[in-house]
């Protein structure tokens, strides 16, 4: 080990002091003269048309300077195609104040534009709507039939049928069937979302996006409005939280672009906290599980339904099913998605899509088994631990789920667990213990970088990535510092801006193994050309060395493990008559080495809750969450991303729902005081165990990404603890304590 | 069924504008003669008019905590605070807690224990820290939980915060 070794040892945020001193700046703090204010105006109802728009009072006002709606706002592009995005889904994308039909509650329906924020915001309040309104449906339970995805790159349909589950199931000895439900939920990043245009001198657009891939925010501006990609810059230095919210552009970038190339002005629409539940949303679904046994615990049958929600403009899918025919061995296996439009803004992916809410019906519907079965809920896991994907019939890149299983129980305590449902008491409380599984992929995307390696010894890095608080800078920093053996204080890593390399969205828990692949390899070759620099000096140690034999290790360049032999890189420059050295790379996924393989994190979470008996509540004491997830570059960051994975499952068991008014087709408890989310008081200790894992078939750096892979699971052991503490099972989440009364 | 809806202003159309007032606010230190129009929040003021985008809004509505300013000390949600209300107040915002290069110890300590992700909750944690620090109730783990529940960090950064805090507590009142 060496001074410059960084990958696996904890490492503090390099972006840690920017952002504790209020230096980083968010897209709606970049602030320039001449700035103007939009304010969105949004539909009272959530289905029909707008008859009419009186904006005259509002336009009298001193310093409004316009207010677009569709009766007057331009409509750059026709086709849905220009609309189309890096995450979009079968169907017609939203178009704002193309016309005056009505698809969802708070529509976008106008964009006040004013001097300053008050008076756009005062002068939207006078703003006068009518509307012919229609009776919404916006209730996934009151017609329970959907119909199936749709085909295609953008749709996830689910495998065929193995073996056969119905006969399998009827013939079980052992057979647990039930229905699951949850509500829709938001986002809510603590950013909101916002969009500052800034007009410039020769009519180009700077754009400070909240995105989480800068450009893909491009792509579709300049696809709608007709610009180029020089007139069309989007920077995204820092994000305040995405968690897939900003996987796609949303309504304020349209306006706020469309605003300043109208007015030739620069333009700035931030949302406000109701209108952030205004577009996408995890969609609810209502799931039906059926699992049939043997008297030992073998599953034999895996029966999992679905039916979740999308608009009645797009096909959102989501990988909900999938997972109960790859988590455990079974020979039988049965798989059903289906969609049913509503007149709500399409869902959109968020946290473990598809994986957080389906993977909660598969485990708790495995838990109800285990007592009707009289065998340990993590003993029945071991028993049908799946040493393949069943249904590719291919081996996994590496699987240390067991492992898993086992530290976290020790950890945990696992072995002293009562078997019986209300077997533990402290006072009026009722203490329990869950368990559940959780399942991810572990993806790598094609990928950009370039790295700058000046005669000083500064080396910097950029990737034109996102850092949603996933620690993407950090990350980087530490590969590139490490493959050129530099200090981290020399190594600067740039990103969220389109004139970088172009790097893919930020989601999906790829941007380690993909942007951090390219940048090691950026990396790479610009020590190759320092070692070709080197080996022309004068007597050089290293004449002859191939780049395998050699090692960068503190500002040098030497034969692996010989300290002796190190030249300075800054000398090896100046000798090489160079001021710098720079190499752009291009990383691709090694389809043929991966495709013969099933790429997955893995994870065990275990949780005790107290319930108290009286009053029903809920207090998540104590949660090990043990992972599978490759490499760990960033052993700091990594804890956070799944320590916040683990409260946004705690979250999403006892808390969050978006709560439908159905007759108004609308989100009633559309702020944080009734949208609620877990708060500091609601988290108490979580303990991150990272279980070894060596994989090189996933990427060259053999990490597999953690940013979704946390939350999986965690609302299903929540549930199991309560049951185990109550005696209760709770099928209707979030699992509040009404609930347990 | 279709049914017409109206939606009216609420209350009567109000013609011109409110009329600029005159404050002193002393911000980070720094005495400051303003003209505000009295119905911008203390918030958009430090944002929109002085650039000191350090404060963060994430509702509006004084229920996520992210806009969390020290007035005279206490913390408070300055979003839901007129700017012309704090005439002669001393305002600090997490722009005015570091002494040049030396940062404050909640600051370092938010570092040192990961207590943040994407930041933007941060700078209201930190202020909020401070002010909690300032109070002098929290003696045990449960009370900084409790008393730190009024900002919400949707990364869930809930245990570094709670282990920043407690080691601030430690350097800030190493008597307690």
């Amino acid at each position: 080990m060496t001074a410059t070794t960084y990958v696996g040892k904890p490492t503090s945020r390099v972006d840690g002091r920017a952002k504790v001193t209020g230096e980083a700046k968010y897209a709606a703090e970049f602030n320039t003269p001449g700035l103007t204010y939009g304010y969105v105006l949004s539909s009272a109802i959530a289905k029909g048309k707008i008859k009419k728009i009186d904006a005259s009072d509002a336009l009298s006002l001193d310093g409004v300077l316009q207010i677009f709606t569709h009766e007057n706002a331009p409509r750059p592009a026709y086709f849905d195609r220009k609309f189309k995005d890096d995450d979009s889904v079968a169907g017609s994308p939203f178009k704002p104040l193309y016309d005056a039909e009505i698809k969802f509650s708070q529509q976008p329906i106008g964009l006040v534009v004013a001097d300053s924020f008050e008076v756009a915001r005062y002068a939207a309040s006078l703003v006068k709507v009518e509307y012919e309104a229609e009776q919404p449906d916006t209730n996934l339970r009151r017609k329970p039939k959907g119909h199936k995805a749709p085909k295609g790159k953008t749709g996830f349909v689910p495998p065929k049928d193995r073996g056969n589950a119905d006969k399998a199931f009827k013939n079980a000895e052992v057979q647990f069937e039930a229905e699951y439900f949850h509500m829709p939920e938001h986002h809510n990043p603590m950013e909101m979302f916002a969009s500052t245009v800034i007009m410039e001198e020769d009519g180009k657009l700077k754009i400070y996006d909240k995105t989480q891939g800068a450009f893909n925010s491009q792509t579709y501006v300049t696809k709608v409005f007709g610009l180029s990609k020089e007139e069309a810059r989007v920077i995204n230095p820092y994000i305040g939280g995405g968690f897939g919210s900003g996987l796609r552009p949303q309504y304020q970038l349209y306006l706020a672009v469309m605003a300043a190339l109208e007015l030739k002005r620069s333009v700035r629409v931030v949302l406000t906290r109701q209108q952030m539940f205004s577009f996408g949303h995890r969609p609810g679904t209502l799931q039906t599980v059926a699992l049939g046994a043997a008297q030992d615990g073998t599953l034999q049958s895996i029966k999992h339904e679905a039916l979740a929600e999308t608009s009645r403009f797009e096909e959102y899918t989501e990988t909900v099913v999938n997972w109960s025919g790859m988590l455990y061995h079974c020979d039988n296996v049965k798989l059903g998605y289906y969609l049913r439009n509503l007149d709500l803004y399409t869902p959109l992916d968020m946290r473990a899509p598809g994986a957080a809410t389906g993977i909660i019906a598969t485990e708790t519907a495995l838990d109800e088994l285990s007592y009707k079965l009289n065998i340990d809920p993590l003993e029945l896991r071991l028993i049908n631990y799946a040493e393949e994907n069943e249904f590719e019939g291919k081996p996994f890149s590496s699987k240390a789920l067991r492992e898993c299983y086992h530290q976290g129980a020790e950890k945990f305590g696992w072995a002293r667990r009562k078997p019986q449902p209300r077997s533990t008491r402290e006072g009026t409380k009722l203490i329990g213990w869950g368990v559940a599984t959780g399942m991810w992929d572990a993806q790598q995307q094609k990928a950009a970088a370039k790295a700058n390696l000046s005669i000083d010894g500064k080396l910097v890095v950029g990737s034109g990535t996102a850092d949603i608080g996933t620690g993407t800078y950090t990350a980087m920093t530490m590969i590139a510092a490490e493959t050129l053996g530099l200090p981290l204080e020399d190594v600067t890593f740039k990103l969220g801006d389109t004139t970088l390399p172009q790097a893919p969205l930020q989601g999906g828990s790829w941007t380690v193994s993909s942007v951090g692949t390219a940048v090691q390899e950026a990396c790479e070759a610009v020590g190759k050309k320092l070692l070709k620099m080197a080996k022309k000096m004068k007597n050089s140690p290293l004449s002859g060395a191939s780049f395998e034999d050699v090692e960068f290790v503190e500002g040098k360049v030497q034969l692996k493990g010989d300290y002796a032999s190190g030249v300075s890189i800054i000398e090896a420059m100046r000798q090489g008559e160079v001021n710098f050295i720079e190499e752009e790379t291009t990383a691709l996924p090694n389809f043929l080495k991966q495709m013969k393989y099933a790429r997955n994190s893995h994870s065990a979470v275990f949780v005790e809750v107290e319930v108290d008996e009286d009053l029903g509540q809920i207090c998540v004491r104590r949660v090990v969450s043990a992972i599978a997830g490759g490499r760990v570059i960033s052993p700091k960051t990594a804890r956070s991303q799944i320590l916040g994975g683990v409260v946004w499952g705690i979250s999403m068991a006892l808390h969050e729902e978006s709560v439908l008014d159905h007759n108004l087709g609308r989100f009633m408890n559309h702020n944080l005081a009734e949208y609620h989310v877990a708060v500091n008081a609601d988290i108490h200790d979580i303990e991150v165990i990272f279980v070894e894992e060596h994989d090189d078939i996933v990427n060259p750096l053999g990490a597999k990404g953690l940013g979704e892979i946390g939350i999986v699971g965690v609302a299903a052991a929540v549930g199991n603890a309560i049951y185990h503490a109550t005696g209760k099972r709770v099928r209707d989440f979030p699992i509040t304590l009404d609930k347990l009364l | 069924m279709s049914s017409k809806v109206l939606t009216e202003p609420i209350g009567d159309v109000a013609v011109g504008l409110p009329p600029l007032q005159r404050v002193t606010l002393t911000i980070n230190g720094a005495e400051k003669q303003l003209e505000v129009a009295p119905w911008t929040s203390l918030l958009d003021l430090l944002r929109e008019y002085l650039d000191l985008t350090g404060t963060k809004k994430g509702c509006d509505h004084g229920q996520c905590g992210a806009c969390t300013v020290l007035v005279d000390g206490k913390r408070i949600n300055s979003c839901l605070t007129l700017a012309v209300m704090k005439d002669g107040c001393e305002i600090t915002t997490v722009e005015g807690l570091s002494k040049g290069d030396q940062l404050h110890p909640v600051q370092e300590a938010f570092i040192e224990h990961d207590a943040f992700q994407c930041g933007y909750c941060t700078p209201g944690q930190i202020c909020s820290a401070v002010g909690l620090i300032n109070e002098g109730h929290a003696k045990t783990t449960d009370d900084i939980r409790e008393l730190m529940s009024g900002n919400i960090c949707r990364c869930g950064a809930y245990p570094g915060i709670v282990a920043a805090v407690e080691q601030a507590l430690k350097v800030c009142q190493p008597n307690q």
